[in-house]
């Protein structure tokens, strides 16, 4: 299909990435395009600008934070590259497990970890699996730089925290602490498939944190459910009894693929399915 | 600023295609599947669903399969492309994977073959003796709509056991 005329810039630093972001009106930061690419087919996305993030080396970058308590992911990062990180596998290996299931190869060589959270569609795995990690976001503008929570950066589809101007550089994800354990769960429409409904669940000495995904414009918090199993009860019988009304607690769309109602049953499923596993991993 | 960070509705590129190096100005609203084919004539890269879903257009990028429906041609400026094209020897002698497909009748309409090679390519290069479980993994992202897809993990199965039963 052909793309309506659009002008593309390649900054070889941050600095010019964010002149350009805010210094042309329409102009918007290309990842590895796989979603921007095609939602611009459809004439969904027309941005007048495009402004490569390809060759920020600083952006490709995993590492720790200085006092090495956070990992540390650049906004283009790939799905491959997390995969295949000797750094995600000591500090957080759930992010290789889940990243591993996204679609096909081809998305995951392209796609990024920025790209995934700033699209933010609710079928994504990430931005549920970012919450229950308490993960946080770092945006920059010419103004400098700001630190959001994911709960706080994921606002709705294609909505986030950052705003016209700016530019994701950074996600940053506690590192794993002994005695916790984190998972993620759902149901897919095939293997590798999008997710129907998802739950991401983190155990530590601290609580549990447990975010939905598929049932709102962004991820959703198991609040009540995370409160009940404060006590650090995650036999089986505990953490069914915890998920009891979290189904009736939501409003999730309906759709060819699943009903509100099935979506319901399905957040209670998974969610438990999740923390069990975390549960376990948990304990070693 | 630089000149190449001021936004351009064009860009010249230099990419290296099949082994040669190739230059050219290209709009920067022109796929990479669209440079390949209409541009250079390289008609072996296929499109079939062009929403990103089928895997007709694999090919590689600095080695890596990438759906080239999904990128600009632009993005691929200073890297190194292989297609279908590169796979045969100048003298039309065929990679083991190409024999393999001939061999065990990985094709019926042929129309997914190009993208199934790319990323079977990809996948020998990383793992040169694939189980039937990991040519599965790797081919999820390509399709075939008339559905060979025994014959096809056979074929690339062979290639690491040494060619076909
Ligand atoms: C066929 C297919 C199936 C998929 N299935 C799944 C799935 O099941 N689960 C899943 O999680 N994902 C799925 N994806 C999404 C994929 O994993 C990518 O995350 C997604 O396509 C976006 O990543 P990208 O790097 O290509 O971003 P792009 O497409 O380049 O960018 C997407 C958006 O994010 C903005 N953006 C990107 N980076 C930044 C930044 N650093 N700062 C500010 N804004 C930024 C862009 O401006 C754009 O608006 C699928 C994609 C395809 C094509
Ligand atoms: S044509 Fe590119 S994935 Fe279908
Ligand atoms: S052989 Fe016809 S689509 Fe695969």
């Amino acid at each position: 299909m052909l793309l309506r005329e659009v002008e593309y810039a390649r900054p070889a630093t941050i600095e010019e990435a964010i002149a350009l972001l805010s210094g042309y009106d329409g102009a918007r930061a290309l990842a590895g395009g796989q979603t921007l690419v095609n939602v611009m087919k459809a004439r969904a996305a027309a941005p007048d600008v495009l402004v490569d993030l390809a060759d920020l080396d600083e952006l490709r970058r995993i590492g720790f934070s200085a006092d090495q308590s956070a990992l540390e992911l650049g906004a283009m990062v790939t799905s491959t590259q997390i995969g295949a990180s000797s750094e995600v596998e000591v500090a957080r290996p759930v992010l290789a497990e889940v990243v591993s299931t996204i679609a096909d190869v081809q998305v995951r060589n392209r796609g990024t970890i920025g790209g995934n959270i700033c699209v933010n569609d609710p079928t994504n795995h990430l931005p549920p699996l970012l919450v229950a990690l308490n993960a946080t976001m770092t945006i920059r503008s010419v103004a400098g730089e700001r630190i959001v929570a994911a709960e706080e950066f994921l606002i709705g589809v294609y909505t986030t925290a950052v705003e016209e101007g700016e530019l994701l550089t950074k996600v940053s994800v506690p590192t794993r602490r002994p005695g916790s354990g984190d998972a993620m769960d759902g149901v897919t429409l095939g293997a590798h498939g999008t997710y129907l409904v998802s739950a991401a669940a983190s155990v530590s000495p601290g609580g549990v944190r447990i975010a939905i995904g598929c049932v709102s414009a962004a991820p959703v918090r198991a609040t009540a459910m995370e409160q009940r199993l404060a006590s650090g009860d995650f036999s089986e019988a505990s953490v069914r009894a915890a998920a009891e009304g979290l189904g009736a607690s939501l409003d999730p769309p309906s759709d060819v693929h699943a009903s509100a109602d099935y979506r319901r049953h399905l957040a209670e499923v998974s969610a438990v399915r999740a923390v069990l596993r975390a549960a376990q991993r948990a304990k070693g | 600023m630089t000149v190449s960070t001021t936004p351009a509705t064009s860009r010249a590129i230099s990419v290296e295609i099949n082994g040669d190096t190739v230059e050219r100005e290209v709009p920067a609203s022109r796929l990479l599947v669209h440079f390949l084919r209409d541009d250079l004539d390289l008609t072996g890269t296929h499109v079939g669903c062009d929403t990103g879903s089928c895997g007709a257009c694999t090919v590689l990028v600095d080695g890596l399969a990438v759906k080239s429906c999904s990128i600009l041609a632009v993005q691929a400026d200073g890297a190194s492309v292989r297609t279908v094209e590169g796979l045969a020897s100048d003298d039309g002698e065929l990679t083991a994977l190409q024999q393999s497909f001939k061999d065990c009748h990985a094709l019926q309409c042929g129309y997914c073959t190009p993208g199934m090679l790319m990323s079977a390519t990809a996948l020998l290069e990383r793992n040169p003796h694939p189980s039937e479980a990991d040519v599965k993994l790797a081919l999820q992202g390509n399709i075939c709509r008339c559905t060979g897809y025994w014959n096809i993990i056979e074929a690339v199965v062979a290639v690491g056991q040494g060619g076909a039963a």
